[in-house]
């Protein structure tokens, strides 16, 4: 007969109930450490949210918040020290060498393993960045635990394990993952899934600096040159406080026009979903959602797009979402904020036209009257 | 050259239903597909064979259905597959995985030449981790690169690799060394049809089916559940939005009307915005 | 490359592609399959309820492992009016029989089994392969097929078509026509979700057991259509199809008519609180008889829906598939045991062991009862679900109306509807295109 063609996704029972003793030798690991990624002298933004998501964690559990930079002699890691006490962080861990100039697997792996190794922290958080997911595969591997990717939201469990959260099965589904009876608890978590915190400008605490033991003759891998993306082409679209975004339902490329209009009209960033960008309407960078960007923009308007899970995971974290979509039975509806049932090819000049006489010059006077 | 490459069987994950009442994924009449990441690295794979001649291997962990998964492979051109299974593995998470992969790689190493390169995709649909794939270099101690968007040469003499990596908000040109992991990046290229020849050889070729112990795996408590130091304890249906989009009514009115309701009931909900977008654009 | 030569090609891998693929490769011949779908039963829309008896004759202990969804206990036949159906129901624990005569399935799981299968008995498959052309020598006579793969033509003595029901190859090839838009009707189907217990507790069913609702009558917009609702393990299959022709002439679509099914008091009830998946269209051959083209010539055979094979009465379809498949592949196999070439006179054996059995005996006895619904399809689809729906209710209603008063008003209906002469002779023709 048929097969029982039910699952979970993995069996959360058996082992889930079960809740070992965790090994001694792992009892001394403490703290949380986030760590804080700076690439070509700049801190990654979703370092700090990170570092804003540890606090949280570190106070439920009465410990420390270390932040871990790793890069070359100079500024920027100064600069980044202090950001990341300025973000929150109690302590700081640096490895400071030539040869952690430009990311590579190999001495950033050896850095931060060892840096484990030494000080022994129980949660170590990275973002899910091409570096931060490189770098985490590895070090977790290496380390023999477990690594919890893309987390969206973070907890400490009554018996102070960490809870991890993630979607899964494109966000049909979440699930809480742990990390029973190894350390450090890994976990990575996306750009703009974790509320930006509070910069307080606060004085360099504590430093405790690593000496790599490693020299440029044992990596392999050199780097030969970086390309920097095309500024004009680069989408901001993830730290955008707003977002105008263009679905299928636009029905031609030439209708994105439209798009990109009320976009310039009110200073946004524009975006599309998925098929868009496999009809090659628009560049990879702009796509939105579980394997585009998530965004967490103030205002995010929706225009002819549907508005599947996919694509809803990388908006939710929007304050205010508007939907345009001819088809009142629409998914998007059912976490859009406001809505309007029209047809957005239509709809769209309209609402770039008022917008531009709302916050005209002229108007703007009469507000500020 | 000997390429292997490692693709994974996943539910098509737009097709998915979650079971109302119970929260389970109901997989009935959901196709599986090659996680489509992974095609990316097959076809570089198969390119870089017919560049620089040699065999390409692909290699899938999973349940006997995943045979299906390696004979579309084969058709597309790859010389043989490899399909790990074995109710062991059932429950890996990451680091079993790459555990269990990595074990079958040496082996068919040992078998069939020992890899100049292993290939992954950058990250599957379903687990969506990006791990497997780094958690394999590590280890077979061999370099990682992930990322890659184009491989613009290769040196077999010299055990030399150009790749260009993407990286935040560039790309980075390297040179390693092999052999060497490579998780490659979507839309680098298309995979390819399969001449009818080729469709006639992967018809007819065997898929090596190999158990735990014919992947030489000694050690199976790292396999599997037990292998696997994470655990998920709870599965749940996201939160639905309590309340449904506020709809701004339509009927009977100019657009431009409606704009401006619309407009207003932004500014109402988010007063903070008209200043701010009066200040970045409107001029 | 390496020239391949085959004894047969058979160009879809559907029922009677299956059916025929399975019987050549078990007999030993060397057989390729070609399929455009992804996978087989990729592109195949069924309702879809199996024979057991057809497929019993091809792979007898299919019940060990194939993906059936529920075996038929109860069976409903309504005629529905807009807001009502008076019905015939039929179920009897005999179904619960060892060996069940008729089971629902996917076809989508349905067929790849029957594809594992055919491998198993040693054929070549090959998926997302389209054929694109037969090829033919200086005297016509079909000697392989072309696909849209790179690598040129692959031989064979015979190319069996079992390409459904546009089946493009053939007519291009022009061994027949088209089929034209009175002979063919389109299906329009749902498949809707449900908890496994929940379709049980509808419709009385327990375990496997599974029932089948078939429904004319206004739904259907006095064309000659029918809706179907088929029980399958955790989802019901709903639909309707109608003439391709009537559809053209009534400017309907077919989803408006599925949406009107769906929304019917008798059905909505049925389906309430499903998750709706897989919307999909699907031509049936419907000519009958009459409708059925050349089956064979010089190097080819025609089987299924590409010949027309197709008892739209009895909602029949996938055992004259698989049944013509198998004949054809057993003539096939009996010419080739002779040592004899595939020539058109060599495989008329396939017609005639098809004329002798019930696929072309039960098409032949309903032959006039595609052009007898089609041109009275009003009276037999809209006026007398209507006629029967008001004496049903007459007849149910206790209001004091005398019985005797009741029975004349429910005959005056009836005559003042198709008047005496109308009544007597929609019967007859209606009995002489049954006999
Ligand atoms: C593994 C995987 C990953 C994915 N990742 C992503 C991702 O990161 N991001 C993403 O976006 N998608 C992703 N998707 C795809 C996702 O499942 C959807 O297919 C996609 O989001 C749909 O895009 P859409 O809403 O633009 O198109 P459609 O679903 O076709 O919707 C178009 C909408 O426009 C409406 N419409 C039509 N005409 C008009 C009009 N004139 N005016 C207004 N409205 C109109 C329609 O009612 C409809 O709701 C992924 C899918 C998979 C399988
Ligand atoms: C909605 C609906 C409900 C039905 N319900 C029932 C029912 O309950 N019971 C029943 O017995 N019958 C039913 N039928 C009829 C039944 O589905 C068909 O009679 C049967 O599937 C015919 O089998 P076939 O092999 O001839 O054609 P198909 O099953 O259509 O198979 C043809 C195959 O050939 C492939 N193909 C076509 N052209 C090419 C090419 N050029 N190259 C390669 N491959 C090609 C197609 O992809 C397809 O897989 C129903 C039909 C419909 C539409
Ligand atoms: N079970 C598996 N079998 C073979 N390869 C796998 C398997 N799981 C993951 N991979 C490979 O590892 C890559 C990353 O997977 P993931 O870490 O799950 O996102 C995939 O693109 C595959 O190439």
């Amino acid at each position: 007969m048929s097969t029982a063609n039910r699952e979970t996704p993995r069996p959360a029972a058996g082992r889930a109930g079960i809740k070992k003793e965790l090994p001694a030798h792992f009892k001394d690991y403490r703290h949380v450490w986030v760590f804080i990624e700076l690439e070509r002298g700049q801190v990654h933004p979703v370092s700090f949210e990170l570092l804003g998501e540890g606090r949280k964690l570190a106070d439920k559990l009465e410990v420390q918040l270390a932040g871990v930079v790793l890069g070359p002699p100079g500024e920027a890691v100064g600069n980044a020290v202090a950001e990341a006490f300025a973000y929150g962080a109690d302590l700081v861990y640096i490895a400071e060498a030539p040869l952690l100039a430009d990311y590579r697997n190999e001495p950033f792996t050896k850095a931060m393993t060892d840096l484990v190794d030494t000080h022994k922290p129980e949660i170590l958080l990275l973002g899910a960045t091409t570096l931060g997911r490189d770098l985490a595969g590895s070090v977790a591997t290496t380390l023999q635990t477990g690594l919890t990717a893309d987390c969206t939201e973070l907890d400490v469990d009554t018996d102070s394990s960490l809870a991890a959260t993630r979607p899964t099965f494109g966000g049909s589904l979440l699930c809480t993952i742990y990390t029973l009876n190894f350390r450090p608890q890994m976990a990575t978590v996306r750009p703009r899934v974790m509320p930006m915190p509070q910069r307080t400008d606060k004085p360099v605490g504590r430093v405790i600096r690593h000496k790599l033991s490693l020299a440029e003759d044992e990596i392999a891998t050199k780097v030969l040159g970086f390309l920097p993306d095309n500024q004009s082409a680069k989408a901001n679209l993830a730290y955008a406080d707003v977002v105008v975004a263009g679905g299928l339902g636009l029905g031609a490329a030439e209708n994105l026009q439209l798009v990109k209009n009320l976009a310039r009209a009110i200073g946004a960033e524009h975006g599309c979903s998925r098929p868009l960008v496999q009809k090659s309407w628009m560049p990879a960078d702009r796509q939105i959602g579980q394997t585009g960007k998530t965004i967490r923009p103030k205002l995010y308007i929706a225009a002819g797009i549907s508005g599947a899970v996919q694509h809803r995971v990388g908006v939710e974290g929007a304050d205010l979402i508007v939907a345009i979509n001819t088809d009142p039975n629409a998914p998007i509806f059912d976490f859009a904020h406001l809505g309007i049932v029209t047809d957005a090819i239509r709809f769209l000049p309209a609402l770039t036209e008022a917008f531009t006489r709302r916050l005209s010059p002229h108007s703007r006077d009469k507000l500020a009257s | 050259m000997h390429i292997v490459i490692c693709i994974k069987q996943v539910p098509d994950s737009a097709q998915i239903r979650v079971h109302p009442v119970t929260n389970t994924i109901m997989r009935q009449g959901v196709p599986t597909i090659i996680n489509p990441y992974d095609l990316f690295a097959l076809e570089e794979a198969l390119r870089l064979r017919d560049a620089y001649g040699g065999e390409v291997t692909v290699l899938t962990m999973g349940p006997p259905m995943a045979e299906d998964a390696l004979r579309k492979a084969l058709g597309y051109g790859a010389d043989r597959a490899v399909l790990l299974t074995d109710r062991y593995f059932a429950g890996s998470d990451t680091l079993a995985t790459s555990f269990a992969l990595s074990q079958a790689i040496a082996k068919v190493g040992e078998t069939f030449g020992t890899p100049d390169l292993v290939f992954t995709g950058k990250q599957t649909i379903d687990g969506d981790t990006a791990q497997v794939g780094p958690g394999i270099a590590k280890r077979l101690g061999l370099l990682q690169l992930t990322y890659v968007a184009k491989i613009p040469s290769i040196d077999l003499a010299a055990g030399e690799i150009k790749v260009e990596r993407r990286s935040e908000g560039g790309t980075q040109m390297l040179k390693s060394r092999l052999p060497c992991l490579i998780t490659m990046l979507e839309g680098t290229n298309e995979i390819r049809r399969g001449s009818i020849h080729d469709a006639l050889c992967a018809a007819r070729s065997q898929v090596l089916k190999w158990s735990a112990a014919d992947a030489g795996i000694e050690d199976l408590t790292k396999c599997g559940l037990r292998g696997s130091p994470t655990v998920v304890k709870r599965v749940f249906a996201p939160a639905a939005r309590a309340q449904k989009a506020a709809l701004i009514d339509t009927a009977e009115k100019a657009l431009r009307d409606v704009a401006d309701e619309l407009i207003t009931a932004i500014f109402t909900r988010q007063p903070a915005l008209e200043h701010e977008l009066a200040f970045n654009g409107g001029a | 490359m390496i020239e391949e030569n085959f004894d047969a090609i058979v160009v879809g891998a559907g029922m009677s592609g299956n059916a025929a693929a399975y019987t050549m490769a078990s007999h030993g011949l060397k057989v390729l399959q070609l399929e455009r779908g992804e996978y087989p039963g990729s592109k195949n829309v069924q309702g879809a309820i199996m024979y057991a008896n057809m497929l019993e004759k091809i792979i007898p202990d299919f019940r060990d492992d194939a993906p059936l969804e529920r075996h038929l206990v109860e069976q409903r036949l309504w005629v529905m009016d807009d807001t009502s159906h008076t019905g015939i129901h039929y179920r009897s624990d005999d179904f619960n029989e060892a060996k069940p005569n008729r089971y629902t399935i996917i076809r989508a799981q349905f067929d790849k089994w029957f594809s594992r299968k055919v491998r198993e008995a040693g054929a070549t498959v090959l998926c997302e392969t389209t054929v694109t052309e037969l090829i033919r020598d200086a005297k016509d006579r079909v000697i392989g097929v072309r696909t849209d793969r790179a690598g040129g033509a692959i031989y064979a003595d015979v190319v069996v078509l079992a390409e459904g029901v546009c089946g493009l190859l053939g007519t291009r090839a022009g061994l027949r026509q088209m089929p034209k838009p009175q002979t063919v009707a389109l299906a329009v189907k749902e498949m809707h979700f449900l908890p496994e217990e929940v379709i049980e507790q509808r419709f009385g069913l327990k375990g496997d057991e599974g029932c089948v609702i078939e429904a004319v009558g206004t739904t259907s917009r006095s064309m000659a259509g029918l809706g179907f609702l088929y029980t399958n393990k955790e989802s019901i299959s709903l639909g309707i199809g109608c003439l391709v022709s009537d559809f053209a002439a009534m400017v309907e679509s077919p989803y408006v008519l599925l949406d009107a099914l769906k929304s019917h008091p008798s059905i909505r009830p049925l389906i309430a609180g499903s998750e709706v998946k897989e919307y999909s269209a699907h031509l049936i051959p419907e000519g009958g008889y009459k409708a059925i083209p050349q089956l064979f010539g010089d190097g080819w055979v025609v089987v299924g829906d590409a010949a027309q094979l197709n008892n739209a009465i009895h909602r029949e379809g996938s055992n004259l598939a698989m049944t013509s498949g198998r004949i054809a592949a057993e003539a096939i196999i009996e010419v080739n045991s002779r040592n004899a070439p595939m020539t058109k006179r060599n495989l008329a054996l396939y017609k005639a062991m098809l004329d002798k059995s019930f696929v072309v005996k039960d098409l032949k006895k309903y032959k006039d009862m595609p052009a007898l619904l089609h041109t009275n399809s009003c009276n037999y689809f809209t006026t007398y679900p209507r006629l029967m729906s008001q004496a049903a209710q007459n007849f149910m209603r206790v209001d004091g109306t005398p019985k005797i008063e009741k029975e004349k008003a429910t005959t005056a209906a009836f005559i003042k509807a198709r008047s005496r002469w109308g009544l007597l002779s929609d019967a007859v023709r209606l009995a002489l295109a049954w006999r």
